[in-house]
């Protein structure tokens, strides 16, 4: 897939003056302006610090943050730590993922959420917690985190219909705009 | 309020600043202070704060000023959000957007006290109105959490006023390097992260130890789950944090500092930041710091997500922009470590003390505490206990103390089955060692660790070869892969730990479990790897009959193992409502409208969705 190439690379490699060592906030950087790594970006990356492109797929693949897939419209991270564990965060992770054909560190088909079971958030006395799209949702069950998914769901539906509305509207203010013209 | 604009060249000038700042502060000044920890957070206290701020803004009064302000983690996460009232210091807890409008009323500008938002105590049914009238406080001593929930984290003058930078003041300008890491070694200090190395001997080695440039490091990469003391303090006194870096790095002469903090604390990272910057504006951080000509600055690093950079080689091999593999420490960090210079790295936690040991002196310290374990230790206090949360108590508090006493003993009242502590390498201590006091040696004897202080209670309804397998998975997929004992070594436990969780165990399968722990805890590289068998040995170890009832009975006696325990209907309180029947996909359930209904064994799947679906808790596990 070619994908056109969307950032500053020589900004960023310039932000950290060029070194070497400070690939991973490089990374870090990259992944946060495109939502992931594409090829294209670290092969730039590469030639600019002079690092081979080997090492710094070797260190995308190592950290769990990296990704070098496309994200989803939605990012939902399910603590699995001990406490959330404990308290059936597991159950939940079973059941999502049934309901939104998600797996675990990838995409679902329809680009719609991105799933990470991550470690520990820190948030325990809420466990079990999901975070979706940097909320935090606390005290849930299955039936809780099927609702919250399905309420996103409707909400992007609703908003692609008004959309799609609005869009229809315009088209038909349009024609009837040249019509009169 | 004033900002200092102009850099502070001396310490007389950081005094000035002081009294200036002080000299402002009112102490019958109406306030608010909204906690904003992570948790407080997400039960919506950004919602609080934002009401309390439209309620100060239409306030018609213009003698009246009232300060709305955030602070860091109180600690009581389990009852948050928190609400402290100024004057008088009362703690409300629980507090709701709708909520708001009551407390401002009657509390903020009436000056009385809104009894339904109190801490209620469940045995005396007494409400709290300060916070030290709630048991959950009351047995603490808080040094490191001193000023979290008092201050605003975002604000260095209130750190100033507070008393913050004197101990660097006192450092700069009449301590010699020496005599700071004299001082450190006097007072006993441990590393918090896990090891319980004494820290005086570290800085000694690391100042010592011929090359250049040195570096200073926290480790701020909480990789363990169920901990959040580390978030907290970056979170709610970030500057105390630095501040300790600032001695530290005059202690052994290091121009440069990292802070490398775990990836998924966003709010810490942007804490520390905003503190870096304000300390950097005052002169308190880059060059010749308050006139003294020693220079030090600071840079924040985000982790990417490897539970292993938590590991000191590992940490620095991350800095350098490498994958985080641990390597062996036959030459210890503090004479090679970040680019093969000598490099200091201390946890967050052990970091945010140095400045109480300044400025109240070591022998102050040193009576704090048991006979090898000085000072307090925060804990997070999570899992099945009443109050979970973040607490900070003296070493050698014993066990029941914590749990009992602060944390309100266990959910429900069930019987309390075992507490974890040490993160996911740590171990399960049982019941009958509840009275051991909590310092570093005593729990390593008990077959855990203090590790960076994540404290799990567990109750009956906890599976402990359930626990053990859940711990062996995450440290298998967190296992760097480098050394065969850590990579072959967790695939093969987690198999036999799966094994036996499925009803499949075989006889001989605990003494494989004990051998394959013994062995990672001999040829393992790291500290990782040689940790990760604790939770499979110390269950082992006290819950042997747990693993053997499963292995011999297939019978899971915390009915947590799915198909190793029965459900049967309670004809006592079961409605006959026909609801499980109607769930149950196997047709497996029987009876008349209105009459008990029974569970067809044979057909039963064991798939527990009667059990989920009953309303009247008519369904058992057996």
């Amino acid at each position: 897939m070619a994908e056109e190439q969307t950032v500053d690379i020589a900004g960023i490699v310039d932000r950290y003056e060029g070194d070497p060592g400070m690939l991973i906030p490089m990374m870090q950087d990259v992944q946060a302006a495109c939502g992931y790594l594409p090829q294209t970006e670290l092969k730039e990356l590469s030639n600019r610090l002079a690092v081979p492109l080997a090492r710094i797929y070797s260190v995308a693949t190592f950290y769990a943050s990296f990704r070098l897939m496309p994200k989803g419209d939605h990012t939902i991270q399910l603590c699995m730590g001990t406490v959330c564990f404990l308290k059936g965060a597991d159950k939940i992770s079973q059941a999502i993922q049934e309901e939104f054909q998600l797996v675990p560190g990838g995409t679902s088909p329809d680009r719609r959420f991105t799933f990470s079971p991550v470690n520990c958030v820190g948030a325990c006395a809420l466990a079990p917690v999901m975070v979706v799209d940097g909320h935090y949702h606390g005290n849930l069950d299955v039936d809780g985190a099927i609702r919250l998914l399905g309420e996103i769901v409707q909400r992007d539906e609703a908003a692609r219909e008004a959309q799609r509305k609005a869009a229809e509207k315009a088209a038909k203010k349009k024609k009837r705009g040249s019509k009169k013209s | 309020m004033i900002t200092a604009t102009a850099t502070l060249t001396s310490a007389e000038d950081l005094q000035r600043y002081r009294d200036q700042l002080v000299a402002q502060q009112d102490p019958k000044a109406r306030g608010v202070r909204i906690c904003m920890g992570t948790g407080c957070t997400a039960k919506g206290a950004r919602q609080v704060l934002e009401a309390f701020r439209q309620a100060a803004a239409e306030l018609d009064q213009p003698t009246v000023t009232i300060q709305t302000k955030c602070t860091g983690c109180h600690g009581f996460c389990e009852r948050g959000p928190i609400v402290v009232v100024d004057p008088g210091n009362v703690f409300y807890q629980g507090v709701r957007e709708e909520d708001v409008p009551e407390i401002w009323r009657e509390s903020v500008l009436g000056g009385r006290v809104v009894e339904r938002l109190l801490y209620e105590d469940e045995q005396t049914g007494k409400r709290a109105v300060r916070p030290e009238e709630i048991p959950f406080y009351r047995g603490q001593q808080r040094i490191v959490l001193a000023l979290n929930g008092l201050i605003d984290p975002t604000r260095i003058e209130e750190y100033i006023a507070a008393g913050g930078y004197a101990a660097l003041a006192k450092v700069l300008t009449g301590m010699t390097p020496e005599e700071v890491i004299e001082q450190v070694v006097r007072s006993g200090l441990r590393g918090r992260g896990g090891g319980g190395f004494p820290t005086g001997r570290k800085w000694r080695s690391c100042r010592d130890a011929p090359g250049e440039p040195k570096y200073v490091i926290a480790n701020g990469d909480e990789g363990d789950p169920g901990a959040f003391m580390d978030r907290s303090i970056m979170e709610g006194v970030p500057h105390a944090v630095i501040e300790g870096m600032i001695i530290g790095a005059y202690a052994v002469g290091s121009p440069h500092g990292y802070i490398y903090v775990r990836n998924e604390y966003p709010l810490a990272v942007q804490h520390l930041s905003t503190a870096i910057d304000q300390a950097r504006q005052l002169g308190l951080l880059g060059p010749d710091i308050l006139g003294s000509g020693f220079s030090f600055d600071i840079r924040i690093n985000r982790g990417a997500g490897a539970f292993v950079c938590g590991e000191s080689t590992a940490l620095m091999a991350s800095l350098e922009g490498r994958v985080g593999e641990p390597r062996a420490k036959y030459i210890h960090t503090v004479e090679s470590g970040l680019n093969g210079k000598p490099s200091l790295l201390n946890n967050v936690e052990t970091w945010a003390n140095v400045p109480q040991i300044i400025l109240r002196g070591a022998e102050w310290f040193a009576s704090i505490g048991t006979e090898k374990s000085k000072g307090t230790k925060v804990f997070s206090l999570v899992g099945k206990v009443k109050n979970t949360g973040l607490v900070e108590v003296p070493m050698g508090m014993t066990l029941r103390q914590i749990i009992y006493e602060i944390g309100g003993g266990i959910r429900d009242d069930k019987p309390f089955k075992a507490v974890q502590t040490g993160g996911p390498s740590g171990g399960c201590i049982p019941a009958q060692y509840l009275d051991e006091p909590v310092d570093f040696d005593r729990l390593t004897q008990l077959g855990s660790m203090m590790g960076s202080g994540g404290m799990i209670v567990m109750d009956e309804e906890t599976c402990m070869p359930s626990v053990a397998r859940y711990f062996i998975e995450f440290l298998r997929d967190e296992s760097c892969g480098k050394c065969t004992p850590c990579r072959e070594g967790l695939a093969q436990m987690l198999h036999i730990l799966s094994r036996i969780t499925r009803g499949e165990g075989r006889s001989d399968d605990l003494d494989m479990l004990e051998n394959l722990g013994t062995l990672l805890e001999d040829a393992a590289l790291c500290a990782l790897g040689k940790t990760a068998a604790y939770p499979v040995l110390s269950t082992v170890r006290y819950f042997r009959a747990e693993y053997e009832e499963h292995i011999h009975q297939q019978h899971c006696p915390a009915k947590v193992c799915r198909g190793m325990f029965r459900y049967e209907i309670n004809a006592e309180t079961c409605t006959g409502c026909g609801l499980c029947a109607k769930k149950c996909p196997v047709d497996g359930i029987a009876g008349e409208r209105k009459k008990p209904h029974v569970i067809d064994q044979v057909k039963c799947t064991r798939c527990g969705n009667c059990f989920e679906v009953c309303p009247f808790s008519g369904v058992l596990k057996v």
